[in-house]
């Protein structure tokens, strides 16, 4: 393979990882107080709010079931709005951002809601205020569960980001469309792969690694 | 040459009484007033009455056992003492603030006075011995330095300051408990509320922490309330005691007294299974209602009193000339009453049978005959 293709994948790959790093920080910068609230805000919760829990819910889902390439069309105006265009990386961050909040938010609930009741209780009886529980019970219980969300949300965004390829996005999924695909070049096709997947072990490894030292505290030494 | 002994030269010597402030007597530590609690209907679950008409007191510095089944509205009871539940209607006044009226920031400060230990401890898996102690002077305000000494203090105090760096995982049950004690007197408390605390403890590590908690009760004059469903964890400890059945308070008194002479039939069954008056299931599996010809009638005699039972069974082989079998015994000393039952085997058919009996009830024993074995 000859060094200007090279070039263009350390390129394309460098898109990427800003594409993605910048998504999953805004992402979870929304996602993790939202999924925290969902998570608290049932009736007789913590932050007890049911009309407002059933509607950010609804919001969620519905944001969820649309399909990430038409979401990505869809939202073009309010991409403009933020980036000021819809074309090119920075543009993609937006729809990129908003596909993996309500993501985000879900799995954070979820590894919120398996903390056990027993300690919210617990925390309310010696006079702790809502936001003392979330933030010294609350979330570092969660904490092995929490990483392990995130590493499934950053590996998920590493998909999305070469969906947006495909419409002007850039990054590795831009580069296999465009070169691998629409000019034939299968080397490069396989290269952009290759790529993706030691991108996303490396992830995974990152963040299963994190999670069990977080956890060896919690289990046996 | 101390304050005893000079005392002692001058005075007759009489037993030294434990100091008990005067204002003690005349405000009691927890007050329920005219009490009910009802959870109201919510999607398929009908609405639970949970607590009724609760009206009474508990002494400050006292050790009161609040027993009842499951479900009988002893853990309502409890979270209406902290605050973490409102009554329906009716007060609780703990150490003369109406607490059922606070909320907000006011309640958060109160309960700060009110400790809590749990069956399951509730630890924070993610915190070491000493910062699941600290968290609750963390949320009070303390400064670092001021938590770090206090800290120190309560391992000290419920004997695990080896475990300082240890985290829950690492420690047995028994230790777990004892790091939820030292949480709940962590901000000095005056009320430590105990939520069935040593039930999920084996009976060796159980008084073991029934022992730590009669010391916590003694050196720093703190109010125990203990719910549990165990008779025998009442008997260790507590010095009043409070039958909950239904959620009313069917029965209360001084812990011999109940043991003594039980009225309610729910503190009957409590106190037969407590102190062995049930049926070994082995004999139990045995019994027949028909009389057999070559059998035994089998009689259950209460134990209550001082000397009682205590050469009942020769007194009876000496008296009325019967080989009396005893099948089943159990007697234990509370508050220098004994109490217990004798399941005794008597031969002879019925006619010795009901001779026995007759002589029971004439030396003031409660007896009844349980049916027959071959």
């Amino acid at each position: 393979m000859s060094p200007e293709l090279i070039n263009l994948i350390i390129q394309a790959t460098g898109e990427s990882l800003f594409m993605v790093s910048t998504a999953a920080l805004v992402a979870t910068a929304l996602g993790l107080p939202l999924g925290i609230f969902l998570a608290t805000s049932r009736k007789g919760e913590l932050f007890a709010a049911p009309a407002v829990n059933a509607a950010l819910g609804v919001v969620v889902n519905a944001a969820r079931s649309t399909p990430f390439i038409i979401l990505v069309v869809a939202i073009i105006p309010f991409t403009r709005l933020v980036a000021g265009t819809s074309i090119g990386s920075g543009a993609a961050i937006v729809p990129l951002t908003v596909a993996a909040t309500p993501f985000i938010a879900r799995l954070v609930e979820a590894a919120i809601r398996e903390v056990d009741a027993g300690l919210i209780e617990t925390a309310s009886s010696f006079g702790a205020t809502p936001l003392q529980i979330v933030f010294k019970v609350l979330i570092p219980e969660a904490l092995p569960g929490l990483v392990l969300a995130l590493t499934l949300a950053v590996v998920s965004l590493l998909g999305y980001s070469a969906m947006v390829g495909a419409v002007g996005g850039g990054g590795l999924g831009d580069l296999g469309i465009r070169y691998g695909y629409q000019r034939f070049m299968p080397e490069m096709m396989l290269a952009v792969v290759v790529v993706l997947i030691a991108l996303v072990q490396t992830v995974q490894t990152i963040g299963d690694h994190l999670a069990r030292r977080l956890n060896r505290r919690l289990r046996q030494r | 040459m101390n304050a005893y002994s000079s005392l002692a030269v001058a005075e007759p010597i009489r037993p030294v009484e434990p100091v008990v402030p005067e204002a003690a007597v005349a405000a009691p530590m927890v007050r329920f007033e005219a009490l009910s609690k009802t959870y109201p209907a919510y999607r398929d679950k009908a609405a639970v009455e949970a607590l009724k008409e609760i009206d009474f007191a508990i002494a400050r510095g006292s050790i009161t056992g609040v027993i009842g089944r499951s479900g009988a509205g002893k853990s309502s009871l409890v979270r209406l003492i902290n605050g973490l539940e409102k009554p329906s209607t009716g007060r609780v006044i703990v150490d003369g603030r109406e607490i059922s009226a606070l909320s907000g920031q006011p309640l958060r400060l109160a309960q700060r006075s009110i400790g809590m230990i749990f069956q399951h401890f509730n630890l924070l898996s993610s915190r070491t011995a000493a910062d699941n102690i600290a968290l609750p002077l963390e949320v009070a305000g303390w400064t670092k330095a001021d938590i770090r000494t206090r800290v120190a203090e309560l391992l000290e105090l419920v004997d695990i300051a080896d475990k300082h760096d240890r985290y829950p995982s690492e420690l047995s049950g028994g230790q777990k408990q004892r790091i939820g004690i030292a949480r709940a007197l962590a901000t000095r408390p005056d009320v430590l509320l105990s939520d069935e605390a040593t039930s999920a403890l084996d009976p060796q590590t159980t008084r073991a922490i029934l022992d730590l908690l009669a010391n916590i009760n003694r050196e720093l004059g703190v109010t125990i309330i203990l719910i549990t469903h165990e008779m025998s964890v009442v008997r260790q400890l507590a010095k009043e005691v409070v039958v909950i059945d239904d959620g009313r308070v069917v029965e209360r008194g001084h812990v011999a007294d109940i043991f003594t002479h039980p009225k309610h039939p729910t503190t009957q069954t409590f106190l037969a299974e407590a102190l062995g008056d049930a049926v070994p299931v082995s004999l139990a599996s045995r019994l027949v209602q028909q009389p057999t010809s070559i059998g035994q009638a089998v009689i259950r005699v209460q134990v209550r009193g001082t000397d009682a039972g205590d050469t009942l069974v020769a007194r009876l082989a000496r008296e009325l000339s019967i080989d009396v079998a005893l099948l089943s015994a159990r007697i234990d000393e509370i508050g220098g009453q004994h109490v217990g039952s004798l399941i005794l085997g008597i031969p002879g058919g019925e006619a010795s049978a009901r001779q026995t009996l007759t002589y029971l009830s004439q030396q003031q024993f409660a007896a009844e005959r349980l049916g027959y074995v071959a």
